[in-house]
């Protein structure tokens, strides 16, 4: 964890005074909605389709317990009860009311929590491994660097009206659990020949109307020089991005327009006028940021105490145990991942009840913290494999123990029609059905690893370009449609999948996505030949022909 | 429109020459850029202060070799929206040391005036008179920053470790 000092802490409380100021002015008729629709996005508050809701940012997906139960509360004082975790490691609240939000701001950064640049042009939450500094095999936490980059991109003087949104991502492991290659800028821990740390750094990544898979823009940038680097990138993009159409305005497109070589050259041309600036940091300034990350004090526990042997006679158990408890780089603890994807209910939700009980549940079994992934569950990082089984019964009692974790029905959907007022179609009942037809754990495990990703509009907030099958709603003649896409992967061999046939009504989708399942297990060569890697092999003609032969 | 300079509410000293209406004697005076690049030379022998309002989408570096003649350089938010401008100030400040007047025109609001300060801008053409008056109260608003820019304000980081320091070198 990060402990905020009184600084960060004074900044936030600076940020929720000018807030509370602004939404005062605009109740009072002095600022313009058009004026007040960007400071209110800069600080996260979006206008949907019933009310405001509020994302509030979780930077690089680390919560202490303490925070999570004041999301909780805040979930149930100023919303319905419940928030939704989001792709890019932040918490939705749907029902909040203006004139509230300054006060649920308020409580919220008494814990040093924001919703600072969850929204607007600007530099969005900074995100990384849900398993930082927990995985076995990092390079080293990237979580340092994303701190040292949240502070940086924070109210940044030049940066803060950019042509369009614009997303970092980190990841310090061979795996790549933060897809990096889908953000704006993507950086890859590494060290150099000299074991000194600096980054790969990819740039032009992103979904929306017009996907594009990063480039590596830079293999290496020496640690010291990653401010001043990202903020040429930026630079260059501040000027040259283009702003004449908003779904040409990301930097993915002028990436492409010019070209990675040419981008990359007018890069180069910036950062070496401006690498040796104040932007430089010494040792001394990453210790800093350092020193304020504290980690727990693990005991020295065997890999394999009774408690598991015990309990490995319990099949919901082991079932559970297989499936969502991970190796963690320390000896007898273990990387737990909740299930936030029950059958039948909407991905990525939680209730209040549910958030406290984690929140205790942290604090009893994994050093009071917990993490938040882009896939949209939750995760325990630092359980002990002695604790394992009751934590197991504690979880399932509060519904977060589906045994589903990367399974087919772990899905990744965006709020979709029910909530958002850029969606053509819904988002999460599609998801409810499928999590249904895929109920039984047993066919959904001999399926294996499969993501279905769900986005409600070309917006892609649902990440349907990089789901192993991706769902795409559109609308046709006023019904919602859907396209859908296979072979895509957000990880370290990212694509974008490709269209199996044409777009299917709603009432047909989870047919559809049954159909391609089965096809899948009709085609695979070995049990252990993951669906992507089937799609991989074959391309989608073979797909296409057995889904559509009957359609 | 109200002026602000120095973080105070002020008369323009600077007339705002049109396109085609005739350079007067002397006096500051503001030109467009395509006013000024007709005749640079012709317009630089200028009696007075002279100044060029520079639009955000044309590179900064044809300036570059008159700066040290100019007394103003007003750079232009279409919309506050558009942040182009910014990068053109620092570098401006920061890269090309411009020290004369850098002035924000365009829209400029309120919510804007501490990201232009921390940019490099001094005057402003503000908007609306009662975001004017409440200048010195909004530039006050923060006393944390964390980005290093021309302005001098202390980062959090360095601020960080002067206190770092301090401690240390506490008995």
């Amino acid at each position: 964890m990060y402990a905020y000092d009184e600084i960060d802490r004074t900044l936030i409380d600076e940020r929720v005074s000018e807030f509370r100021d602004q939404v005062k002015r605009r109740l009072s008729g002095e600022l313009t909605e058009d004026e007040f629709k960007m400071l209110r996005l800069q600080n996260g508050v979006y206008l949907q389709l019933h009310a405001y809701m509020l994302r509030v940012a979780i930077p690089y997906g680390t919560l202490s317990s303490k925070q999570l139960r004041v999301l909780a509360r805040i979930a149930r004082r100023y919303d319905r009860g419940y928030g939704h975790f989001t792709t890019r490691q932040n918490i939705q609240f749907n029902w909040i009311k203006l004139a509230e939000l300054p006060d649920a701001l308020a409580e919220l950064a008494e814990v040093d929590i924001h919703a600072m640049q969850t929204s607007g042009n600007n530099m969005r939450n900074v995100t990384s491994d849900q398993w930082a500094g927990v995985a076995p095999g990092e390079v080293e936490d990237p979580r340092i660097w994303s701190e040292i980059l949240r502070q940086h991109t924070t109210l940044h003087p030049e940066f803060s009206f950019l042509p369009r949104k614009f997303k970092i991502a980190i990841t310090a492991s061979a795996h790549d659990r933060a897809a990096i290659k889908v953000h704006d800028i993507g950086l890859r821990l590494r060290k150099n020949a000299e074991g000194e740390t600096g980054f790969e750094v990819l740039v032009g990544g992103g979904l929306g109307r017009t996907p594009f898979i990063a480039r590596t823009i830079k293999p290496f940038v020496h640690g010291r020089d990653i401010l001043s680097y990202v903020e040429a990138i930026l630079r260059v993009y501040n000027q040259y991005g283009r702003r004449d159409n908003i779904y040409k305005a990301r930097i993915k497109i002028l990436v492409h327009e010019l070209g990675i070589e040419v981008f990359a050259r007018e890069v180069e041309d910036e950062w070496r006028q401006m690498r040796g600036s104040a932007l430089m940091l010494d040792d001394s300034m990453i210790e800093e940021i350092r020193s304020r990350f504290f980690y727990p004090a693990y005991e020295k526990l065997p890999h394999m105490p009774d408690e598991l042997k015990k309990a490995a006679h319990d099949p919901h158990f082991e079932a559970w145990r297989r499936n969502s408890v991970f190796t963690h780089k320390v000896q007898g603890y273990s990387i737990a991942t909740l299930s936030l994807k029950p059958v039948g209910g909407p991905p990525g939700d939680a209730t209040a009840d549910q958030m406290e009980a984690i929140a205790d549940l942290a604090e009893k079994y994994s050093f009071g913290e917990i993490r938040v992934g882009h896939e949209q569950n939750l995760v325990l990082p630092h359980v002990a494999r002695r604790d394992l089984p009751a934590l197991w019964k504690a979880l399932d009692k509060i519904g977060v123990a589906t045994p589903n974790v990367n399974l087919v029905s772990d899905i990744i959907a965006c709020p979709g029609l029910d909530y958002c007022s850029l969606a053509n179609a819904r988002s999460i009942p599609i998801a409810q059905e499928l999590t249904r037809r895929f109920a039984d754990h047993d066919t959904a495990n001999l399926i294996g690893r499969l993501h279905i990703n769900i986005s409600g509009c070309i917006n892609a907030c649902g990440h349907h370009h990089v789901g192993h099958i991706g769902i795409l709603g559109v609308e046709k003649n006023d019904e919602e449609f859907y396209q859908i896409t296979i072979g895509g992967r957000a990880d370290e061999e990212a694509r974008i999948g490709a269209l199996i046939g044409p777009a299917v009504p709603y009432g047909e989708v989870a047919d559809v996505i049954e159909d391609i399942v089965e096809a899948y297990l009709a085609l695979r060569v070995r049990p252990d030949e993951l669906f992507v890697d089937t799609v991989k092999r074959l391309g989608v003609e073979p797909f296409r022909e057995r889904v559509y032969a009957t359609r | 429109m109200p002026l602000v300079k120095d973080g105070r509410i002020a008369a323009d000293s600077f007339a705002h020459v049109g396109e085609s209406a005739e350079l007067p004697g002397d006096g500051a005076i503001l030109v467009s850029a395509a006013r000024f690049f007709d005749d640079p030379e012709a317009t630089l022998k200028h009696n007075g202060k002279l100044g060029v309002i520079w639009p955000n989408n044309r590179d900064i570096d044809d300036l570059v070799p008159y700066l040290g003649r100019l007394a103003a350089v007003a750079l232009v938010f279409p919309s506050f929206r558009d942040g182009r401008a910014y990068s053109q100030a620092r570098l401006l400040r920061e890269r090309h040391g411009f020290t004369g007047e850098l002035r924000a025109t365009g829209q400029v609001l309120r919510d804007q005036f501490l990201f232009m300060l921390r940019a490099g801008f001094d005057v402003f053409d503000v908007r609306k008179d009662g975001d004017a008056v409440a200048f010195a109260a909004t530039a006050s608003r923060y006393s944390v920053f964390y980005q290093p820019t021309g302005d001098g304000r202390v980062t959090a980081l360095h601020r960080r470790m002067q206190l770092r320091r301090q401690e240390m070198a506490r008995p």
